[in-house]
């Protein structure tokens, strides 16, 4: 096992998937030479040429809608978009077609394809190269939801999502993709779609967190381990479906939750979550379930001050948990 | 309406006063452009988006406008906003977020124009949406009987977008007083022309919404901006919508995060500097005898002092407070 940075393992996933099976083609702007504005695709176009490896002209609902019509007729595509502050003009081709096109035909049509976004701030990107959408997404059924934290599982999971019958929206964290090292397994490995990770066990309380939070998460339980009190930290790392029994299994063990999102608080992920332990672990419970979050404001400002304060970070973490310790 | 060329020998109306000051505007927006990336190299800036090799269509388009007019300025247009009288450090307080940048007091990233004093309407960052809004301005000018234009600028890449398609189809329908201005530079981030449309000229486009359309050499200053006054003409008599191509070439990477070096030739780029705008504005207010040498000279060290003093002034400025970004949600 190698160690890797978290966008080597997006870049060996398509590598790999690409060699295994001559119906995955990469589309996308500047994905060809510039090997992608991150350099996710480096390489690419070199291995498997130009017709596979497609610069798009610049337009996404084209870029989708042109997908969901390659898997209508036997390709695979990876449809990349560049930031995921840009996927809103392909809104239309990924929920009212990729995610429909299945159940309206009653079976008959499906669309097997990859939409990857790099998402989320902490990088001076301003309003519009900061956001995380994937909340909108959660909220239709046809689509899965999946954010990788690591590079073993963006590799892994990234190789699931290419082989999976139905549309993947894949976000990746684009400040954790050379921020975040970790062992990446060799060979053919895939990582399940709808299953959490545990991170770490513990017995005081349960953090729950995707993409670049759930690295925060285990930064701040290992501060807090210091102060003598026990995170259990869960990445959810696929928010549709959600791997519900993981989360009521938790809290079962540790009587506290604290979900974590930079997205904004209202409507985010952690409503979903938190409707869930209500449902299912109420009685489990010693203190009220707590949020912490983006703030509801449009978007993440780009000066340093304010961007700072909108995102959450290991500190705000490890001090929402004593917090919470302290109900 | 037939697709027209614009001859670059164009001659001018503007007197050698106003020449003058068109230079000086091309010189200001080349400076704080150069400045900025010096800034990113040494780390102080965290972003740059540049201008270099497009002023001249740039305080061309701008000045064949009147200041009652609309503009929807895309991310590269430092040349229109200085010819707006965006100063120079007004463009530095932006470039790195502090409190009095005008353009959205530090919320947004370099290059998101906004002036509501000038008439600049506020723009975002996902391409073309800004057209369609220049549609709506004209359509509300027209619907009071006003005869002020709007105009939009994008890049010849955000032409793929539908936004764009819709915003001309509208335009034309209604003979809206608009003007789609396309800065031609290229390419879009690595993607080049060839890549974005099947036609040679973005022009093209228009004779499918049935409207004028107009490709002009952007390099010349006098083709840009007699083009845009003609264009505004027509608007402002009932005539519609004109698609106004600027064709020139991006002589820097794409933005200070580019590498633009595993995508075109160092000789492609070198062979367009032979046709740099602010170099074809300095031999033609030489040439024609506006200025003289000594005259640029201390031009040049004057538009340098501004940027040297905007960078000081910029660097101790404030950041907005904390709760400020909380400010401004809804109408309170
Ligand atoms: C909707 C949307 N998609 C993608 C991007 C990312 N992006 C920013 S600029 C750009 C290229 C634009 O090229 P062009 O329109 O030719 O303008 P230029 O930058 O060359 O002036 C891209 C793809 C974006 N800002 N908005
Ligand atoms: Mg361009």
């Amino acid at each position: 096992m190698a160690v890797k940075n978290l966008i080597d393992g997006i870049r060996e996933a398509m590598h790999e998937e690409m060699a295994r099976d001559e119906r995955v083609v990469l589309l996308g702007e500047d994905v060809g030479k510039r090997g992608g504005v991150f350099r996710a695709s480096e390489g690419l176009v070199d291995a498997y040429g130009d017709k596979r490896v497609i610069d798009a002209p610049l337009g996404e609902s084209g870029i989708v809608g042109v997908a969901i019509g390659m898997a209508l007729n036997g390709l695979v595509p990876i449809a990349e978009i560049q930031f995921a502050d840009f996927i809103h003009p392909a809104f239309n081709q990924i929920v009212s077609e990729a995610a429909k096109i299945r159940y309206r035909s009653d079976n008959d049509f499906h669309v097997p394809m990859v939409i990857r976004a790099p998402f989320g701030g902490g990088v001076h990107g301003g309003l519009y190269h900061s956001q995380s959408v994937e909340a909108f997404f959660m909220h239709v059924p046809g689509l899965k939801v999946v954010i990788p934290s690591t590079p073993a599982d963006a590799k892994g999971l990234l190789k699931a999502a290419i082989r999976d019958e139905d549309p993947v929206l894949f976000f990746e964290h684009k400040r954790s993709y050379r921020l975040v090292r970790g062992e990446v397994p060799d060979g053919d490995v895939t990582v399940p779609i709808g299953k959490a990770r545990m991170v770490r066990e513990g017995k005081d309380l349960s953090i729950f967190a995707y993409g670049l939070m759930a690295l925060y998460a285990e930064q701040a339980a290992d501060t807090l381990a210091k102060e003598g009190i026990s995170a259990e930290v869960i990445d959810l790392r696929t928010l549709l479906p959600l791997d519900r029994e993981a989360i009521l299994a938790s809290v079962a063990r540790t009587h506290r939750a604290l979900i974590v999102h930079e997205a904004n608080y209202t409507m985010g992920a952690g409503a979903e979550v938190a409707a869930t332990i209500a449902e299912g672990a109420l009685y489990e419970l010693d203190a009220p379930i707590r949020r912490l979050a983006g703030p509801d404001i449009p978007a993440m400002p780009f000066n340093t001050p304010q961007e700072e304060h909108f995102m959450p970070n290991p500190e705000k973490i490890a001090q929402a948990a004593r917090e919470l310790l302290a109900l | 309406m037939a697709k027209t060329k614009v001859s670059p020998k164009a001659t001018s109306s503007l007197g050698p006063n106003e020449v003058r000051k068109m230079y000086r505007n091309m010189l200001l927006a080349r400076t704080i452009d150069e400045r900025m990336w010096t800034l990113n190299r040494a780390g102080k800036a965290p972003f740059v988006i540049p201008c270099r090799g497009q002023e001249a269509a740039q305080v061309g388009w701008a000045a064949g406008l009147r200041p009652t007019d609309y503009f929807l300025p895309y991310y590269r247009d430092i040349g229109v906003m200085v010819t707006l009288g965006y100063t120079a450090r007004q463009a530095f307080l932006s470039l790195l977020g502090k409190a009095e940048d005008v353009t959205s007091g530090g919320r947004q990233m370099p290059g998101h124009y906004g002036w509501r004093e000038r008439h600049v309407i506020t723009g975002s960052s996902p391409v073309t949406t800004q057209v369609l809004h220049a549609v709506g301005i004209a359509y509300a000018s027209q619907l009071r009987g006003e005869d002020t234009v709007s105009a939009a600028s994008l890049g010849e890449g955000s032409t793929s977008q539908g936004d764009f398609h819709e915003a001309l189809n509208w335009a034309s329908i209604y003979k809206l007083p608009v003007l789609f201005v396309v800065e031609n530079n290229g390419y879009a981030i690595s993607s080049p022309q060839s890549k974005e449309m099947a036609v040679q000229d973005t022009a093209e486009r228009a004779l499918g919404y049935g409207m004028a359309g107009v490709t002009v050499d952007g390099t010349d200053f006098f083709a840009s901006y007699e083009a845009t006054v003609q264009a505004a003409e027509r608007a402002r008599r009932g005539d519609g919508p004109t698609l106004l191509e600027f064709k020139m070439y991006r002589l820097l990477p794409h933005s200070s995060d580019d590498d633009d070096r595993t995508y075109r030739s160092r000789e492609e780029v070198d062979a367009w500097k032979d046709r740099d705008p602010i170099q074809r504005m300095q031999n033609h207010v030489l040439e024609a005898g506006i200025m003289t040498a000594e005259e640029v000279d201390a031009l040049r060290v004057e538009v340098q002092a501004e940027v040297d003093d905007a960078i000081a002034y910029a660097e101790a400025a404030p950041y907005p407070p904390v709760e400020d970004m909380f400010t401004h949600v809804y109408a309170d």
